[in-house]
This record gives C-alpha cells, sequence and structure tokens, in this order.
C-alpha cells in the first residue's frame, strides 16, 4: 500500500517520463565528446588533433541533435512545454544547480585563469587549447586562445541548440526565422568572418596595417572597447577598409540602430542579430520560464541596466578623451571638440526625452534620469575646465573595472553561469547597455508593439510564464492593453504560447500604440450610452 | 460606505472586487473555500501539464489584495440570510453584508448513470479536482487507462491533460462528430481528426451504460450503452457539461431555477443580492444569447457591469457581440457573433466552409440569406483580431465585404502563411461571384474597437 501513498502533496508532481533510452544514448554520445575536451584538459595529448577535435565536436553536436529528434520529431507541431516545471534540470532543481556550477566554473576560468585551459604566453599551447590549435590556424592562421575555444564552442552551442529549436517551434514562421537569423548571424559574422578578416593582416589592401578582430554586429556598447585606442589606431592603420570598418561602427549605434529600432523594436537586434540573445534564444530556451517576475526584480531591472549604460558612457568619453590630441590645427577632433560633441548630444537626447516624452516616463525614472544627467555633464564640465588635461576619474580605473565588473563578471560569469537558475536573459534584461538604448528607443519612439486580441485573454499566464525578460505580459493582456515594454526583446514566445491568440508582435501606427480597448473587454459603452439617453 | 460580500473568488466576483474598489470606497469582503487567492481556472490543466506551477496561475500577486483593501476569507458559505442580511459560514460564523453578491460558479453535471459516487470516477471544474486528479492520475502504470464521457471543453482539456503524461485515453463521445452540439460541421470533422492524429482512442455514438466497481469501491471499468462494450480503466473523466453551483441557496428565498434568477440588473428577487458569472440565470435571456453563460468572458463582463452599477452608475448587461475561444491540443479556435451548428441553422442563414486541404486550418461564415448580412465566424487554426470583427458584426456588414478585406482581420503571427486569396477564390466560385481582395489599411486594423 505504501506505494499507493501521494508522496507529495504538491501539485504537478511527476514528470510524465525521463528520458527515453534513445535520449539517454544521445546524453552519452555528447557527453563523450565533452569527455574528449576534458581530457585534453588535462593535459592527455592527442596524437591527431584535428581528428580528435572534430570527433568531439561531432560527437556533442550529434548528441544534442539527435535528443532533439527523439524529443520532437515524433510528435505532431505544437507547444512542447509539457514536464517543463516537473523536470530537475528545467525547475531549478539538482541538475540545474550542478550545471551552473560548471558553467560558472567555466566562465571563471576562462576570464581570470585561461592558463588551466593551456595557454602559454609567448610558447607552444598546451591542453585543451593546443586541441584547437588546428582549427584556429585553418581559419586564421594563428594558433588557438582561449577566445578561439569559447567563440567556436559558443558557435556550436547556437547552431546545435538552434536546430533544437527549430524542431520545437516548426508550427511558427516567425520562430524559424529569427532562428536561422541568429545562427547565421553568430557564425557568418562572429566566427568565421573576422578570423577570416585577420588573414589579410599586413596585406598590401590594408595598406600594410592589421585590422582588430571586429565582429561587425557587435555594435558599442555592447562592445565596450571599440572605441578604445589600439582599436581605432587598427583601424585607422588599414587603409580604405579600416577607414570604411570605423565609418560602419559608428553608423552602427547613431544611424542604423536608431531606424531599425524605431521601424522593428529593439527585436532587430537582440533577438535577431546579437550573439548574446542567439545563445539565450538557443542553448538558454529550456530556462526561459525561470526568470524572475517579482516586482522587486522589475525595479532592480530599471536601475541598474540605466547605470551600466551611465557607466559605460563615462568609461567610452573619459577613454577617448584620454587619447585625443589639444591641437585643432593637428586634427580636428579634439579632447574640447570632442567632449562638447559628447554633452550635446547627451543633452539633445536628454531633452528630447523629457519635453516630448515626459508621460512616458514614471517619476523615480525621472528623478533617476536627471540626477545621471547632472553628473555625467559635470564631469564633461570639469574636464573641460581642467585645461583639456585629464578626466576628473582616471580613464584607465574606468576602463579596468569595467572590464571585469560588466565585461567579464556580470555579462559572462553570472550571464551565461547562471542560466539555469535565472533563465537565459539576465545579462540582456539587467546589464546590457546596448539594450538599455535600444529600450529606451522601443519605449519612446518605435512602432513595435505586441497588440493584445481585444478582450480574449483568459488570464491563464503562459504569456508571463514563459517570458525570458521577466515581463509580466498576462497584467497587460487581461486589461486589453498592448504592451509596449523597454525590456521586450520581441521573441515572440509569448505570442506562441497564448493558448488564445490574444498576442502578436508588429509595427504598426505610433498613434494608439498603448491604448487599450475597454469596450471589448466590458459591457458595450456604445449600448449603454443610449440606455440612459432612453431613460432620461 | 458599505459592505459589498463577495461568494466565490472566480473572475466574476474578482472583477466585481475590482472595479468596485476602482469605483468607490466600500468595504469589500472576498469569500471562497476553494483557494486563497484568485487563480485562472482555465489554466488548471497546465498544472497538470506541467507549463505552469499553481502560483503562476494566479494573475496577481498575493501583496495585491491587501494594498487594494480587498478582505479575503478563505471559508465556506453554508447558509444566506437575506432578511437579516447575513452569510453563515462553515465555522458557524457569520457575516454582515450591505450587498451580495453571489459569484459561485458552477459544478461538474452528473449523468445519472450507476457508479458515479465511486472512487476514481471524477469531474474538472476545481482546484480539488485537479489535486484529486494528481492523485487518481499521477502516471500511466497507476493509471492504465482513462475513460472520458462526454465530448465537450472541458473533455478534450482533460483528455489533452492525460495524453501529456502518456496516459491511453478512450473518449465517449454521444454525438457522431466531436462538439457537433456547438460546431457546425465542417469545423467538428476537422477536429475529430485531429483528436485521432494524437491517439486518442474516440468513440462517437458511444453513451455510458454504467461504470463497474472493483472490490475497494473504486471504478475498474465502464460499459457502454447499447454495445454493451466493457472498456478496462483506472480513472473516469466525468466532463458533459457544468450547472450552477447553488445547492446552499435552496430555502434561502432567493428565487432560483437552474441558476439563480437575475434581471438585467443581476438583481435577484431579494433586494441587496445580486448574481453574476456561471450561476446567474438571466430571468429574460438577451436575444440570441443563453439564460446561463457559463463563460470567462461573460463571467468578467457581469463583473465589471455590476460593479458600475454598485457604484452609482447603474448598467444593465448588455455584452458586445458574443465571443468565445478554447483550444482543441494543438489547434486554437475562436468563435464571434453567431455561428450554429446544422441541426440549429434557420433557413435564412448560409454557412461558407473554407478547409485547408492539408494543414489543420479552416474558416466557416454565417451571413443572412436575403439581406447577406455578415452573422459570424468561426476560426479553427487562424487568429483573428476581435476588434475588426466585432467592427463588421455591430456595422451588419454585407459577407461581400467581410470577404474582400479578410485580411484586415488575420491576427496570426507574422510571417505566417495568408489564407485569404484562397478562401477568396473559393468564396467566388460557390457563389459565382467576382470579388477581389481589397487593400489592407492600417487604419481599418489598428484603429477599431
Amino acid at each position: 500500500m505504501m506505494d499507493e501513498m501521494d508522496k507529495s502533496m504538491a501539485l504537478g508532481g511527476q514528470p510524465p517520463k525521463s528520458l527515453t533510452l534513445g535520449q539517454g544514448m544521445a546524453v552519452v554520445i555528447g557527453m563523450g565528446g565533452l569527455g574528449i575536451m576534458l581530457l585534453a584538459l588535462f593535459n592527455l595529448s592527442f596524437p591527431n588533433r584535428a581528428l580528435w577535435l572534430g570527433l568531439s565536436l561531432a560527437a556533442i553536436a550529434s548528441g544534442v541533435i539527435w535528443f532533439s529528434w527523439e524529443a520532437y520529431a515524433h510528435r505532431l507541431p505544437g507547444i512542447k512545454n509539457d514536464g517543463v516545471w516537473m523536470k530537475s534540470m528545467s525547475s531549478r532543481g539538482l541538475w540545474a544547480w550542478g550545471l551552473g556550477l560548471v558553467l560558472t566554473g567555466f566562465y571563471i576560468v576562462l576570464y581570470f585563469y585561461p592558463q588551466y585551459l593551456g595557454l602559454v604566453q609567448g610558447g607552444e599551447n598546451r591542453g585543451l587549447i593546443a586541441l584547437f590549435d588546428p582549427l584556429s590556424r585553418l581559419l586564421s592562421g594563428q594558433p588557438a586562445s582561449q577566445w578561439f575555444i569559447y567563440g567556436t564552442l559558443y558557435t556550436v552551442a547556437i547552431l546545435v541548440f538552434g536546430l533544437k529549436f527549430l524542431w520545437k517551434y516548426r508550427h511558427s514562421p516567425y520562430q524559424r526565422l529569427r532562428t536561422l537569423s541568429v545562427m547565421f548571424f553568430q557564425t557568418a559574422f562572429a566566427f568565421l568572418l573576422p578570423d577570416l578578416m585577420a588573414r589579410l593582416n599586413g596585406h598590401e589592401i590594408l595598406d600594410g596595417g592589421s585590422l582588430p578582430y571586429f565582429d561587425l554586429k557587435s555594435i558599442w556598447p555592447l562592445n565596450y572597447y571599440n572605441f578604445e585606442s589600439y582599436r581605432i589606431q587598427g583601424f585607422l592603420g588599414s587603409g580604405d577598409i579600416g577607414l570604411a570598418l570605423l565609418i560602419f561602427a559608428l553608423l552602427s549605434i547613431f544611424v542604423i540602430t536608431p531606424i531599425l529600432t524605431y521601424r522593428y523594436g529593439k527585436r532587430w537586434y537582440c533577438s535577431w542579430v546579437c550573439g548574446c540573445g542567439a545563445l539565450a534564444e538557443t542553448a538558454g530556451d529550456p530556462f526561459r520560464q525561470l526568470s524572475d517576475k517579482s516586482l522587486g526584480a522589475w525595479k532592480l531591472e530599471r536601475w541598474m541596466i540605466h547605470l551600466v549604460l551611465v557607466f559605460v558612457v563615462v568609461m567610452t568619453t573619459a577613454v577617448v578623451h584620454s587619447y585625443l590630441g589639444t591641437d585643432p590645427s593637428k586634427y580636428w577632433l579634439t579632447k574640447n571638440v570632442f567632449l562638447i560633441a559628447v554633452a550635446l548630444l547627451l543633452c539633445g537626447v536628454f531633452g528630447w526625452a523629457m519635453l516630448f516624452r515626459r508621460k512616458q516616463l514614471q517619476k523615480d525614472a525621472r528623478y533617476g534620469a536627471v540626477a545621471c544627467f547632472v553628473i555625467v555633464l559635470a564631469l564633461i564640465v570639469l574636464a573641460l575646465g581642467g585645461d583639456g588635461q585629464g578626466f576628473p576619474i582616471r580613464p584607465e580605473t574606468l576602463r579596468k573595472s569595467y572590464g571585469f565588473l560588466i565585461g567579464s563578471v556580470f555579462s559572462g560569469v553570472i550571464g551565461t553561469g547562471f542560466y539555469p537558475l535565472f533563465g537565459a536573459r539576465v545579462w540582456c534584461r539587467f546589464g546590457c547597455p546596448m539594450a538599455a538604448i535600444l529600450g529606451f528607443q522601443q519605449k519612446l519612439f518605435s512602432r513595435f508593439r505586441i497588440t493584445t486580441n481585444g478582450g480574449q485573454c483568459i488570464s491563464c499566464g503562459n504569456c508571463s510564464t514563459y517570458c525570458e525578460m521577466g515581463i509580466d505580459v498576462r497584467a497587460y493582456a487581461q486589461r486589453g492593453e498592448n504592451i509596449v515594454r523597454s525590456s521586450c526583446v520581441g521573441c515572440g514566445i509569448c505570442s506562441a504560447v497564448c493558448p488564445r491568440g490574444v498576442l502578436k508582435l508588429e509595427n504598426g501606427p505610433s498613434r494608439g500604440r498603448i491604448d487599450s480597448r475597454e469596450v471589448l473587454l466590458g459591457n458595450d459603452v456604445d449600448l449603454l450610452s443610449l440606455v440612459r439617453e432612453d431613460h432620461r | 460606505m458599505e459592505h459589498i460580500v463577495i461568494i466565490g473568488n472566480g473572475i466574476a466576483g474578482v472583477t466585481a472586487a475590482r472595479h468596485i474598489r476602482k469605483g468607490s470606497d466600500h468595504r469589500i469582503s472576498l469569500i471562497s473555500s476553494e483557494s486563497e487567492h484568485f487563480f485562472s481556472r482555465t489554466a488548471l490543466m497546465y498544472v497538470y501539464m506541467g507549463h505552469m506551477t499553481f502560483d503562476h496561475t494566479k494573475p496577481y500577486g498575493d501583496h495585491f489584495w491587501k494594498k487594494n483593501r480587498i478582505d479575503l476569507l478563505h471559508a465556506h458559505v453554508v447558509r444566506v440570510d437575506p432578511r437579516q442580511k447575513k452569510v453563515w459560514l462553515d465555522d458557524a460564523s457569520s457575516l454582515n453584508y450591505d450587498r451580495l453578491i453571489l459569484a459561485t460558479g458552477s459544478r461538474p453535471n452528473k449523468l445519472d448513470r450507476p457508479g458515479e459516487d465511486l472512487l476514481r470516477v471524477q469531474g474538472l471544474y476545481s482546484k480539488q479536482d485537479l489535486e484529486l486528479l494528481e492523485k487518481n492520475a499521477r502516471d500511466n502504470k497507476r493509471c492504465r487507462r482513462a475513460v472520458i464521457v462526454g465530448g465537450g471543453l472541458i473533455g478534450i482539456e482533460l483528455a489533452e491533460m492525460l495524453r501529456s503524461r502518456q496516459i491511453p485515453v478512450t473518449f465517449l463521445v454521444r454525438e457522431n462528430s466531436f462538439f457537433s452540439s456547438v460546431l457546425p460541421q465542417g469545423d467538428s470533422a476537422m477536429v475529430t481528426e485531429h483528436i485521432r492524429q494524437h491517439h486518442i482512442d474516440l468513440r462517437l455514438n458511444a453513451r455510458l451504460a454504467e461504470i463497474l466497481p472493483d472490490g475497494k469501491g473504486r471504478a475498474r471499468a465502464v460499459v457502454l450503452e447499447g454495445s454493451g462494450e466493457e472498456i478496462p480503466c483506472d480513472l473516469v473523466g466525468l466532463t458533459a457539461g457544468v450547472s450552477p453551483n447553488i445547492g446552499f441557496l435552496k430555502n434561502s428565498g432567493i428565487a432560483l431555477d437552474r441558476g439563480v434568477l437575475v434581471n438585467r440588473y443581476f438583481e435577484t428577487n431579494c433586494q441587496g443580492v445580486y448574481a453574476i458569472g456561471d450561476c446567474a440565470q438571466q430571468k429574460e435571456p438577451l436575444p440570441g444569447r443563453k439564460a446561463i453563460e457559463p463563460v470567462w468572458y461573460t463571467g468578467r463582463i457581469m463583473g465589471e457591469t455590476l460593479a458600475r452599477t454598485l457604484c452609482g452608475q447603474p448598467s444593465p448587461y448588455s455584452p458586445g457581440p458574443w465571443f468565445n475561444s478554447a483550444k482543441f491540443l494543438d489547434i486554437e479556435y475562436q468563435t464571434y457573433g453567431q455561428v450554429v451548428p446544422e441541426f440549429k441553422k434557420h433557413d435564412s442563414e448560409i454557412h461558407f466552409h473554407w478547409r485547408h486541404p492539408r494543414e489543420k486550418i479552416c474558416l466557416t461564415l454565417a451571413f443572412d440569406r436575403t439581406t447577406e448580412t455578415f452573422l459570424g465566424i468561426n476560426a479553427l487554426g487562424i487568429r483573428l483580431r476581435h476588434g475588426v470583427v466585432e467592427g463588421w458584426l455591430k456595422e451588419k456588414r454585407k459577407i461581400d465585404t467581410v470577404m474582400e478585406t479578410l485580411a484586415d482581420a488575420n491576427f496570426d503571427t507574422e510571417f505566417e502563411k495568408h489564407w485569404e486569396a484562397t478562401v477568396l477564390a473559393q468564396y467566388n466560385s460557390t457563389f459565382s461571384k467576382s470579388l477581389r481582395p481589397g487593400k489592407r489599411k492600417p487604419k481599418n486594423i489598428f484603429q477599431r474597437g
């Protein structure tokens, strides 16, 4: 009789099924692939590295693909969330904690102790990095580094988990296209192109110069070091191509981004192009339901992401200021010209938002914006007054602390290491300054919205549960109000999981973008007014 | 300031409470024995399926109620005394009210067959039903087969739930096609095929004769009427619709029929007592609508309407055009206006049905034979824009203009294929017309409703 007893009274206790036999075998194969890398990590030297690396990557890829095939291929197209909150891995169980620890550990080693991966400064690589040498030489002609390993694994993850995602959402063309897009941008722009570009270094079409490692789609301020001195020298010392790339980098943030965000919302970047988004949407998809939906998280998010943005603006201004000259006869862009330009740009954006969009900003957002604006402006004025010499805070200090705190710890260790615990968009939601800029524009100057379909919402909560950005989508939908939130990355999963067809991501006229359609929610107001007139 | 007591914290009661708070300073007490906090009943299935936890089904955070000064009472009302203006709770305490709102919802129907009260026989309506199901049908070892009796919206949901745990399901439906008491034949046929695609053992024209017990008072098999076939099972789901949950109001002096009888202001025969949602029965149903409307959306509309009245703006029940929605396994269903099944169809009505040759997508549009006025639309596998269709219905559009501008109402996700051209082509060939699709105008799509 004991097994008849209900061991846990919790609702929704048992998973429908543990792994199938095929899935178990797929896991073994994938783990085998990782095992090869682990052996390499402990300095087991493989006779034919190219072969073993190929074998390892092939095993990982085929493991994931087989696993996905088992999970989705025999089932009809449709939403596949059965058992999500019953499985240890996707509901913060023991497996999730274990994976979180492993990932976090990997990031700590990657960023701070690359020697354990086998990196040897100025000598022959060893261990895991040596295993990747053949592939790196094939692409760029250079030996591998810890970043090459990271880039390769990152790309492989996006490709194989991208395939899994394509299978899972094969009924939705929006999801298919979006996933193919991130898979393409990651492979071509982030992985292959920079390495191939490196082959041009010293070539005559670069006038003998060498380009910095440049992922074209990685836009400042996500790419916070893009305008540092060594990069600018790299661009400017590499002929017309270098100059073109520098101009493209500037156009990306000041022209292309605003236009595309106006037309399509920030999703064009965050869930169609961006590499961080790409990993979150593919490998991170099984964890999207873990994002924190509490009010506290929302408050934290607004402060944190905007403070990071202020940080990166100040840091970049200080760094660029530090290497510019003071003599206008040598080069027109002097320290002071630059500072004045930055000040004017900030005044313009701040003034526009405060004059024309004040009503859409909450009180604390206005106060915060004013405070940050005043501080940044004061710094700039101090730097201007300081006879063109130094920035009030040492640029090097700013650069280093940003690189450590934000670039490594936040976006890497926390952002990706904690996938299985806090969902895949922690960095995008709380930290990414690029997301902050795009979100600011999405909220205040864009055609994008998630339309709520009249009164059709049944408040079930699937949309809020599966929102990776922790937006309480249902709170809007059940009021019949459209969703215009700066944090929304437009992944479209809320619309996909909605069982009543209530949500639609779309671009339309800005007029009436947020209005709720009260009349569809409740009683017929038009008729009511007629009835009342009858009574009189 | 009055004390308003609301019995039932479902969508009707909660909507009333929220809107009364918005529009007044009345003291509000919200009583429920089912759950401490409001949850979305329609989402219970997703808890069993593991898509969400129970907490996810709560539309408002637990802090919401205190902040909005809505007093929650987790208690069961046993008796209402309209003369003394009192409700009695199961712990023998009582509560005085100035106004009482009955929003007690429904309970699953019984079929009046032998064996209905055995263990492992259950309906699916309340949180308690879900907890019971978790015990009765935890996995496919303890529940080797389930039989579901009654082919409506709850039946198909229960089937989907059980299938998510790989429990074999036999689904008994009285009609000759699934949900054909509501859906026109074309729509019903498509859903019927889809149910079978999901490996559900669907039995049409099948009626339950009795449920057989094992030695321990539990169901062990069902017997079909006519054939006498015996189907062994570990669970029997009774999903033959719901009826108003009003048992505790007998002899209270409040006028009852199948539900609590109300006028268009939701007033019962007793002064200061109102009824809304599933448990309310309109004494004179609105034209074209049922006296009892046990639907999420109407519950919400009634709650909001009554709140307006109680906040000093007397408002009769006058919902806009009828709409409803459901999901049959993977197929989403939306309906607007009146699209009735064939046996209810008047001679004056014409149905136009289009179905995709391969995919599970179809549309049925109803219109008037003589005036050619658009009467309603069923969409399966296509999402429609509520505001646009509502506009067509209110403006009494002609079917031809609806067909020409069908794309305006498309609410499918971006990049989804549009079928309007093939739909229009079939319409043209069926009715010997030569309509051409009109241009989509943002004005017609975004600025409506």
